[in-house]
């Protein structure tokens, strides 16, 4: 009776222990597991967006290979569009700021911690509400009408809640640094959350100003955006470049923060390394202004002017100042010991990645190149949604230990790394070459040429990603249990 | 476990408090202001879209108006009149508050918050009186949106006011920046509704 009693006990204590411990997350205000729960639930997303993008990729290989339904494919590319800046990108910046940005600049805890817990709650519920939407034939192009409402309804929450969760970042550098600690002084990687966020606060508003319009017209009249066909015209510019290079800016800060660290020495010109971070923020004047700058070398040297002007401003800058990053950083390297850390493998392909990106929307924005509409663009957000990726997997590897005391092995950190980089190219790189073919398309193509062979290619290059993807959810999981016990400041140490 | 905890990086210690809801309420003024000039940005463009045509006394201009609305001037000026006298009240409450003067401070608010409730009954007031629906056409379609989209950021002011009002009753006046938040948040409403009334209402 005893046993059976005490086996009860136990059984009842583990029960509610394993309550509290989730009623401990749901209702943190630990900025390290509002962080965590951001970059956890964009995890799913990126698992979305990687399986659609294999999808997509079988669907293209030849014609007659339909896998989905024709009318399901607009929902494909909106669910990968969507994914990849709502689901993947912005949450990864956000989460990865929260749970490093109070530790670095010296608090105790976030400013205002329940306002980024209300952003992540949005965030989620907004989360589901577009990946139902979309499944249900909502969202840009969709035909349910009640579905492409919640769809609009589920971004607009979805921005509301990263704008809370930026103005507790924002609030966070600015009022709760360590006495002594001069805003120039923080690390660089809080710098560049700071950039980013601020760069959040003032760009997803007009945004959610723009989606108030559409979502009460396609509601209420269908008269002046367009209903369902108007989603991407008025909106698209908040799921594409430049907007999505304000949301890689603390991928961009972190590989900036690992280049000294690695190297041992404290980094030559920091300065111009603030200014380089600084600089790739400009994009935001871009996406404030609604819309796509093309650079159009025609008419007067007025006309020529006022069309290079905001196309250098808003497509080039950025990449002079992710240039200067990465020159800085080897500069670094170069001066200092030389040596090589885990994390900053994965993180220094992955910036590339997003240069190469990044040079590619530059590309695609001179109207003679002839670029706009094919799949080239659909590469270049491949590029910097990987980069990204990649640029996360060295932040898990090398705030780790910071935020839950353990490592992740170094083989698996750069294994990891280089095979992503392998994925990324495989995945983007024939769509730099395949011009001709139509982007968002999947039948509707010349199949003469080389066409199967890029979208068989770029199939690969996602299910390698996939891959790479579980492999590091495996091993992330593996080492918050039974990780390698290290210092904090095992980086630093070794 | 214990050896894991013991391993991450511990906390600093908690800085000296740098008025963190005054720079968060400017954040939150700096995104509404986005918010507000976007959404007004782009009414200028559907407006500067629409064909011309030639008004009663005789100029060209862009048909955007429909000819059958009328918009209430009286009450619209008067609405803008009033936001300005709600940021003399919300920077009363700061003044109050900084001298420790509990009563002063609570009037302030209160007048505030009746000052906005006031301007919301006017927003109402302005829809009943123009009695467009919202499917007649692209500027009334707009024109609820942009207009109610400003109605519910007032909505906020007036909780603000509210809530700061209870904080001044129950003598929680040591942290004047609390007060400086909530003039600073009325100052934003104020600058930002006198844009779209000068768009809206005036240049139409």
């Amino acid at each position: 009776m005893n046993t059976v009693n005490s086996t009860a006990t136990a059984g009842h204590a583990s029960t509610s222990s394993a309550l509290g411990t989730v009623a401990n997350w749901i209702t943190t205000t630990d900025h390290k597991k509002i962080g965590r729960l951001f970059v956890g639930a964009s995890a799913l997303w990126m698992l979305v967006i990687v399986g659609v993008g294999v999808a997509l990729g079988i669907e293209r290989i030849a014609s007659d290979s339909a896998i989905f339904n024709l009318n399901s494919v607009t929902q494909l590319f909106a669910m990968l569009r969507t994914g990849t800046t709502f689901g993947v990108l912005l949450p990864l910046a956000l989460g990865f700021g929260i749970a490093v940005v109070p530790t670095q600049v010296g608090s105790k805890s976030l400013s205002f911690a329940r306002l980024a817990m209300f952003g992540f709650y949005a965030w989620l519920i907004a989360s589901g509400l577009v990946i139902g939407s979309i499944i249900a034939n909502g969202g840009p192009g969709g035909g349910n009408p009640q579905m492409v409402d919640l769809y609009l309804m589920g971004v607009g929450v979805g921005v509301v809640g990263a704008i809370a969760a930026s103005v507790s970042l924002v609030t966070t550098v600015l009022t709760s640094r360590r006495t002594g600690l001069s805003l120039l002084e923080i690390p660089m990687f809080s710098w560049s959350v700071f950039v980013s966020a601020i760069s959040l606060v003032l760009t997803l508003p007009v945004l959610l100003g723009s989606l108030i319009y559409v979502a009460v017209d396609h509601h209420y009249a269908r008269l002046a955006f367009g209903g369902n066909k108007g989603i991407d015209m008025w909106l698209g510019w908040g799921f594409s470049q430049p907007q999505t290079f304000l949301y890689v800016i603390p991928a961009i800060g972190l590989l900036a923060e690992l280049a000294p660290i690695a190297a041992r020495i404290r980094q030559p010109l920091r300065g111009a390394m603030l200014v380089g971070v600084g600089i790739v923020s400009t994009a935001m004047f871009g996406t404030v202004t609604q819309t796509s700058h093309v650079f159009v070398w025609s008419g007067s040297l007025i006309d020529k002017l006022k069309s290079a002007i905001p196309y250098a401003w808003f497509n080039l800058l950025p990449i002079l100042g992710v240039v200067i990053v990465i020159l800085l950083s080897l500069l670094a390297i170069q001066k200092g010991k030389k040596r090589l850390i885990a994390p900053l493998v994965p993180t220094f392909l992955g910036v590339g990645m997003i240069l190469v990106g990044m040079a590619g929307n530059a590309l695609q924005m001179i109207d003679s190149a002839k670029l706009s509409g094919s799949v080239f663009e659909e590469a270049a957000v491949t590029y910097i949604a990987y980069g990204a990726m990649l640029c996360a997997w060295g932040a898990i590897a090398y705030f780790g230990p910071a935020l839950w005391g353990r490592k992740i092995p170094d083989i698996s950190v750069i294994g990891i790394g280089a095979l992503g980089l392998f994925a990324t190219v495989l995945a983007a790189f024939p769509y730099y070459l395949a011009k001709d073919q139509v982007g968002g398309e999947v039948s509707d193509f010349d199949y003469s040429g080389p066409q199967a062979v890029f979208n068989t290619a770029v199939s690969l290059g996602h299910a390698l990603m996939l891959f790479c993807l579980l492999s590091a959810i495996a091993i992330s999981i593996k080492s918050l249990s039974s990780g390698e016990t290290v210092s904090a400041t095992v980086w630093s140490d070794q | 476990m214990s050896t894991t905890t013991s391993h991450a990086l511990p906390s600093g210690a908690q800085p000296a408090p740098r008025s963190s809801i005054l720079v968060a309420t400017s954040a939150v003024a700096a995104a509404g202001t986005m918010l507000m000039f976007g959404m007004l940005a782009m009414w200028f463009k559907f407006r500067d879209a629409s064909p011309l045509r030639e008004s009663a006394g005789g100029k060209m201009i862009h048909d955007w108006l429909p000819s059958d609305i009328k918009i209430p001037e009286v009450i619209t000026n008067t609405m803008a009149f009033t936001m300005v006298i709600a940021c003399v009240m919300a920077q009363w409450a700061v003044y109050s508050t900084r001298r420790n003067d509990s009563s002063h401070s609570t009037l302030a608010l209160a007048i505030t918050s009746v000052i906005g409730i006031a301007a919301i009954n006017a927003q109402v007031a302005v829809y009943l009186q123009m009695n467009m629906g919202l499917t007649d056409g692209a500027y009334q379609t707009m024109f609820y949106a942009v207009t109610g989209t400003m109605l519910a950021l007032l909505v906020t002011g007036v909780v603000f006011s509210i809530v700061a009002m209870f904080r001044a009753v129950a003598g929680r006046l040591g942290d004047s920046s609390v007060m400086s938040a909530h003039a600073l948040y009325w100052y934003f409403l104020t600058a930002v509704f006198v844009a779209l009334w000068f768009v809206v209402y005036v240049q139409k």
